[in-house]
């Protein structure tokens, strides 16, 4: 391999890269885009959930507990029924998602320290929401309880739940790690799955193969500044992560941007072999979503856990590169996991990374196809 | 310079070139003609060493086509049909990014910018974006390209298709300064006119080499005399003369008919019949055969063997 020939190629690939604004929307606004909208508006906390009540008691008491309930931030109260089936048909046409029955003995049954049930009913058309909104409810109310009785309540087993690592339970703090891994995922795949298919395309690769250029310096020359690109955008999203969105990182920084670069070395490469295959900038796309973009959103633990999915998909996450890498980025950011926790993910990656270079190296050919 | 042996390629059922074995002396200028289709790409293709034959064997400036690949690739300059070089670079960047590849060294860079640009005129134009430029400047320019290395044989495949003349004039002035300086020029066309300047004709059609020679020599092998017909009626007039068994080689030129009687004598005769068929004669004279025409008669004789 030749230096200056390798240097050419990616002077070349950077002057084409700066020229193409369709490469330069994907390469920085598609990344930025994704982590704001990511980061803001999907979020699988549950807020405000809207909440309706149907106080028959309208006591001291009874306001209390709504009162009380608003305050958690959890619920917002959309609006009071007076009666049972005002209540219902507002669940019908999805004013709100809860609903809550007080019933007329409330006070009294308190005040005569008695035990008292109040009525929940749940939209469960959206099971997620329900589930959540139960949990949440079930608290407040105990919560509630607590305050009026002044007494603790001894249950034989209490158990005392702390939570590690992301201490608020905020979806955001695991979803932007797994995003950086996907935005990674774009720019070593997406990005460079075109890149050789466009010489193809447009006629230029006969003229390169037509000179004494190798094609290690060839595969090389156009990884390199994707590989840049890659490495701007995980700054961008670890700072923007840490500044915006107050993501807490408590891992080493160097650790981070090395296995990721590991990872994007092995992303770049399915890229590289995914463009010499196709020969099309069109084909090679929908390669790249098929069989890289889709399985690191949908089998890589991102979004949806690995473990409550059914054994042979669990099966086929194991070849699912961004597996690993989401597994190590939440480690860094939440845990501060070091080296010796993540060696074995980092090996994996490594190997990952290794192959596919060879691959891409081995099948491209000087020659045109019969 | 160059030498095949026996090359073959094949494309699934379809043979692209057969059995072909020819030779270029250094320093020569060879035109390739043939109809589209008769695989002048392919032999471009397979002599640049970017496609490998079937069987049979060849060299380029000394390296084996198969074995020698990339050491006979940093003694040609190939030109491909298609403009190979990046429209999204400017023209200067594009010689930049050959020279690179090439790995000219400063002083030769200097003196190569200096020698295409001259001969080029393209220097008022090395920060427009190739992608901007006219066809002719195109082509100059990667002609400019691929003559940066200072190549043995330049491979060129139609590098005037599509070119307004002027431009084509102007190329070709660059390829016979190239050829007086020694270079070895292989040149396929689509202008006979082209292949006419050239020192070789080969005629390839359906993979086959059917003619290889001088183009004077060319025109002495032509039997029988040829004519040309003007009339209204040339249509008619053809498929009239393609059904008189004295007549041979008719083709049709817009308003003219070429055609090759094996005498002189049995024109007067002709004259007769078509005027009796109803077709007006404008013209009718003894000419000298074009290469065209003895391309056509050379094929023609090929198809009747």
């Amino acid at each position: 391999m030749r230096f200056r020939r390798l240097w050419a190629v990616v002077f070349k690939e950077f002057l084409q890269i700066s020229r193409d604004t369709r490469v330069l929307v994907m390469a920085f606004a598609v990344p930025v885009g994704m982590l704001i909208l990511f980061g803001y508006a999907v979020t699988l906390d549950i807020n405000n959930l809207p909440l309706g009540v149907y106080d028959q008691d309208n006591s001291q008491e009874s306001r209390g507990l709504v009162t009380s309930l608003m305050r958690s931030g959890y619920f917002s109260v959309e609006s009071y029924a007076d009666s049972y089936q005002g209540l219902l048909s507002l669940i019908e046409k999805g004013k709100i998602k809860i609903a809550l029955v007080i019933p007329y003995d409330f006070s009294k049954k308190i005040k005569s320290g008695e035990k008292v049930e109040v009525q929940t009913i749940l939209d469960g058309s959206d099971a997620n929401t329900a589930t959540i909104g139960a949990g949440y409810l079930t608290g407040a109310l105990q919560l509630y309880s607590l305050k009026i009785t002044q007494t603790e309540i001894k249950p034989p087993i209490d158990g005392k739940i702390r939570v590690w690592y992301n201490e608020e339970l905020k979806s955001k703090n695991y979803i932007i790690p797994g995003l950086i891994a996907v935005i990674m995922m774009i720019i070593g795949t997406l990005l460079t799955s075109l890149v050789i298919a466009r010489e193809w395309e447009r006629g230029t690769m006969e003229q390169l193969i037509a000179t004494p250029i190798r094609s290690s310096e060839l595969i090389f020359g156009k990884l390199v500044p994707y590989f840049l690109i890659g490495m701007i955008d995980l700054l961008l999203a670890v700072l923007l992560g840490k500044l915006i969105f107050k993501i807490p990182f408590r891992g080493s920084f160097l650790l981070m941007f090395l296995v990721s670069g590991i990872f994007l070395i092995g992303a770049l490469g399915v890229g590289m072999f995914i463009s010499i295959l196709a020969k099309s900038q069109q084909l090679a796309y929908q390669m790249a979503m098929v069989t890289t973009f889709l399985p690191g959103f949908i089998l890589s633990g991102f979004i949806f856990p690995i473990f409550s999915m059914p054994a042979f998909l669990r099966v086929i996450t194991h070849i699912v590169p961004a597996r690993y890498y989401i597994r190590i980025l939440q480690g860094i950011f939440l845990k501060g996991d070091g080296f010796a926790v993540l060696k074995l993910e980092i090996l994996l990656l490594s190997l990952f990374a290794l192959i596919m270079l060879g691959i891409a190296n081995l099948i491209f050919k000087k020659r045109l196809q019969d | 310079m160059l030498e095949t042996f026996d090359l073959l390629k094949k494309f699934d059922a379809l043979t692209a070139i057969e059995n072909l074995s020819f030779k270029i002396e250094k320093g020569e200028m060879v035109g390739l003609v043939g109809p589209d289709g008769a695989g002048k790409t392919t032999l471009m293709r397979i002599l640049s060493a970017i496609m490998a034959p079937t069987s049979g064997t060849g060299t380029v400036a000394g390296f084996d086509i198969v074995k020698e690949a990339e050491k006979l690739k940093a003694k040609i300059g190939y030109m491909p049909q298609r403009f190979g070089l990046y429209e999204d670079l400017t023209v200067q960047e594009n010689l930049d990014f050959f020279s690179e590849v090439y790995q000219l060294s400063k002083d030769t860079k200097k003196e190569k910018y200096e020698e295409v640009f001259r001969f080029s005129q393209l220097e008022p134009f090395k920060n427009f974006l190739a992608g901007n430029l006219s066809g002719g400047m195109k082509q100059k320019l990667a002609l400019s390209c691929v003559l940066l290395h200072t190549p043995e044989i330049l491979l060129l495949d139609e590098p005037t298709r599509g070119v307004d003349p002027i431009s084509r004039r102007d190329f070709w002035s660059i390829l016979f300064e190239q050829q007086k300086r020694g270079m070895t020029i292989f040149i396929s066309t689509s202008y006979m006119d082209e292949a006419e300047r050239c020192q070789k004709v080969a005629f390839l059609d359906q993979g086959r080499l059917i003619a290889y020679e001088p183009p004077l020599q060319l025109k002495q092998r032509m039997k029988g005399v040829l004519f040309e017909l003007v009339s209204e009626k040339s249509r008619e007039a053809r498929s009239f003369l393609e059904k008189d068994e004295e007549v041979m080689n008719v083709s049709l030129f817009g308003e003219k008919v070429h055609f090759t009687l094996k005498d002189e004598k049995i024109l007067e005769g002709l004259k007769v019949k078509l005027l009796n068929a109803g077709i007006e004669i404008l013209s009718l004279n003894k000419i000298e055969p074009s290469l065209e025409d003895i391309f056509i008669s050379l094929k023609q004789a090929g198809e009747e063997d």
